[in-house]
């Protein structure tokens, strides 16, 4: 497993190749969680691919340290993937298996994990957004240094929440970030159709907030945006950066988009950010196609290897069912045992 | 034993578990109040002074007055309880509990459970309940059978002083989010409290009285209720035993069950609408796991199915009141009560 870019300095072009390979990862993961759903063998019924939309995670998250933490939306996993995750683990937790990072109980639209500063993916729209100012305030109380982060959609630009979460951060000075991942849909209505207020950050100007809107072709634009938002939260000054993208495919995997026209998707698709940052290595010399195929080849190894994982993985035992409700310790008040005979007894 | 007021009782818990864990924090609207403002500083501790004198004694760090946003001030609350604090959030009425739901079904409540057992929320949210007040429809409700019917999240309705501070203080020190319903008619009420710390466990029912012809098992401010209609139908010759479960999550069944089969008759006092409250859920209860100890039907004492009405000639029939407790039990006792 390739370990996240953390290094290396914003805009340089030594880790363009760093940013491509995130990239690469996370578009093969998504190909990948979009192949099994097709063929009948994802567990879930949900699934939100972030296809479009690789450079809003890797380039935002490269800049991202140990101790940051981050909500994200239910369009998540190429943010949790180049903060770090494990992908088998991943895969796992999409097809409802004990080995997911959530024991399988939380699929594809709540994985988290607190060891890696995800604070949980969340399915309501804009519903993860205030637990990072809660993270902010813990940050801060406890001298950490540490930002935390909440991605959303654009769709959360229209819900009362994220409002009065910026009013919060910016009130109280908090080492928080608001990322909208804007891919122009909601579901199937386009953000034109959506709100009549198309700059975005300016919302959050009003709030008090550093604000900036970045075009996401350039995955070294967004990675440059992100790095002034953080330096400036990781001094008390709240941030939200807008990143302009296309979300190449329909809502949930099922969805054939037929609500936009093949001229949109084509001029949406147009805009590739990993094919942007491939054909900007070629250009610069800093890698060949030879170097760039072989990468490529090693992460679809990789990532064909998430799916053995996950097919091989137990599922979790029924007993888990009641497990984790809540802390450990926790009466049982009856035995775990005699629910699961009571409800198989009824069918 | 010291005597302290409800109120009193409250702000002591708060107090002690400030100064024993440095991360207990608490939050609200005006609950310390003043800030920013040119005069006093703790000018409110609270819309019911419940929290006067905190801030004072700790820091404005760890007394946060929020904006009037519920949803972020939860919201936030949450979070920073699943990142290491232990806050206190103050939800003045809980009928302010509809604009932030989400913040406390969706999320508190989940964390844990979706997350695959890796989230601990020590989150605590004290809210005032319960009519009685000339509040009206959107200040007086109980909705404590709402927050009952979610797993993940724990329920105590204190009905006095010494159970205040307790629970709360249980409350306080517990890894799960705990909704605390503090009667708002209540908080001057007197009662025995001791000085120093104390948890009263979740889960294990008090029982304030002890009889022989009906069990009545009562929440919150009802329960003070039922005890006195107990005392009076003591003296036509009624014997009554009174259970006060402190929690409506988790439920104390055991002691439910057992005191109810001892007498065989049941009446619940519930000051919630009568549509899947706990009135309902323990005559569900009783009557699904020991029918056959039954000597009468379970008698339910509710507040009718309408919103709280303003007029003090309406809201002093709505609310449920001795005299009613009293005629339940008579009922239950059968002809010649």
């Amino acid at each position: 497993m390739t370990a996240p870019p953390n290094a290396a300095a914003p805009g340089s072009n030594t880790d363009l190749v760093e940013l491509y390979r995130g990239m690469r990862r996370v578009r093969t993961f998504e190909e990948r969680v979009g192949e099994l759903f097709v063929r009948g063998q994802s567990a879930g019924s949900m699934l939100h691919l972030s296809i479009g939309e690789e450079s809003a995670a890797v380039g935002f998250v490269s800049l991202m340290r140990d101790g940051d933490t981050f909500t994200t939306h239910h369009r998540g996993h190429g943010i949790f993937l180049a903060r770090g995750a494990d992908p088998k683990r991943m895969m796992a937790e999409i097809g409802g298996k004990e080995a997911g990072y959530c024991r399988g109980k939380g699929g594809s639209m709540h994985i988290a994990d607190m060891g890696l500063g995800h604070l949980g993916a969340n399915a309501i729209v804009g519903g993860g957004i205030p637990a990072v100012v809660g993270a902010g305030l813990a940050s801060r109380h406890d001298g950490r240094g540490a930002i935390s982060v909440a991605f959303f959609g654009d769709g959360a630009m229209q819900q009362g929440i994220l409002y009065e979460s910026m009013n919060m951060a910016a009130l109280w000075d908090l080492p928080v970030i608001f990322v909208c991942i804007n891919n122009q849909y909601g579901m199937g209505t386009r953000i034109e159709q959506a709100t009549r207020g198309r700059a975005l950050h300016e919302r959050a100007l009003a709030f008090g907030l550093n604000a900036e809107t970045v075009d996401g072709l350039d995955v070294r634009d967004v990675r440059e945006a992100a790095s002034r938002l953080i330096d400036a939260a990781r001094d008390g000054r709240p941030g939200f950066l807008a990143i302009e993208c296309y979300r190449f495919f329909g809502h949930a995997r099922m969805d054939k988009s037929p609500y936009r026209s093949e001229q949109d998707e084509q001029e949406g698709r147009a805009r590739d950010p990993v094919l942007f940052a491939r054909q900007a290595l070629l250009d610069s010399g800093q890698a060949d196609e030879a170097t760039l195929d072989a990468m490529d080849a090693g992460i679809a190894a990789e990532m064909d290897a998430t799916i053995d994982f996950a097919a091989a993985a137990a599922e979790p035992p029924l007993g888990t069912m009641f497990r984790d409700v809540y802390a450990p310790g926790e009466p049982e008040p009856e035995a775990v045992a005699t629910r699961i005979d009571r409800i198989l007894a009824r069918g | 034993m010291p005597k302290k007021s409800y109120r009193q009782a409250i702000n002591e818990a708060i107090r002690q578990e400030m100064a024993r864990d440095e991360r207990v924090i608490i939050m609200g609207e005006d609950i310390s109040g003043g800030m920013g403002a040119p005069g006093e500083q703790d000018a409110w501790g609270g819309p019911m002074g419940v929290t006067k004198g905190i801030m004072p004694d700790f820091s404005r760090d760890r007394v946060l007055d929020t904006p009037i946003t519920e949803s972020a001030f939860i919201g936030c609350a949450a979070g920073a309880a699943a990142t290491g604090l232990r806050p206190v959030a103050e939800l003045m009425f809980v009928d302010f509990m509809g604009v932030c739901f989400d913040q406390i079904f969706n999320q508190a409540a989940k964390f844990k459970y979706m997350f695959g057992g890796k989230a601990v929320t020590p989150l605590t949210i004290r809210t005032m309940y319960g009519a009685g007040f000339r509040a009206a429809s959107q200040h007086s409700q109980c909705l404590y059978p709402l927050f009952t019917h979610i797993p993940g999240l724990k329920v105590a309705l204190p009905s006095n002083p010494y159970e205040a501070k307790g629970l709360l203080t249980q409350a306080i020190r517990d890894d799960d989010p705990v909704i605390v319903f503090e009667h708002k008619a209540m908080y001057d009420d007197e009662g025995e409290v001791p000085d120093e710390a104390y948890t009263i466990p979740f889960g294990e029912a008090n029982v304030t009285r002890e009889g022989d012809d009906v069990t009545i098992v009562a929440f919150g401010r009802m329960v003070n209720f039922a005890n006195e209609a107990a005392d009076n139908l003591e003296k036509a010759g009624i014997s009554c035993t009174v259970v006060d479960p402190r929690t409506t999550s988790p439920l104390d069944r055991d002691t439910i069950l057992e005191t109810t089969e001892e007498t065989g008759r049941l009446v619940v006092v519930d000051e919630a609408h009568p549509r899947c409250n706990m009135a309902s859920d323990i005559v569900g209860l009783v009557s699904q796991e020991m029918f056959g100890a039954l000597k009468a039907a379970p008698q339910m004492v509710t507040a009718p199915h309408c919103p709280v009405p303003f007029s003090p000639a309406l809201e002093d029939i709505y609310v449920p009141g001795v005299a009613r407790i009293e005629a339940a039990v008579r009922q239950a006792m059968g002809k010649g009560h």
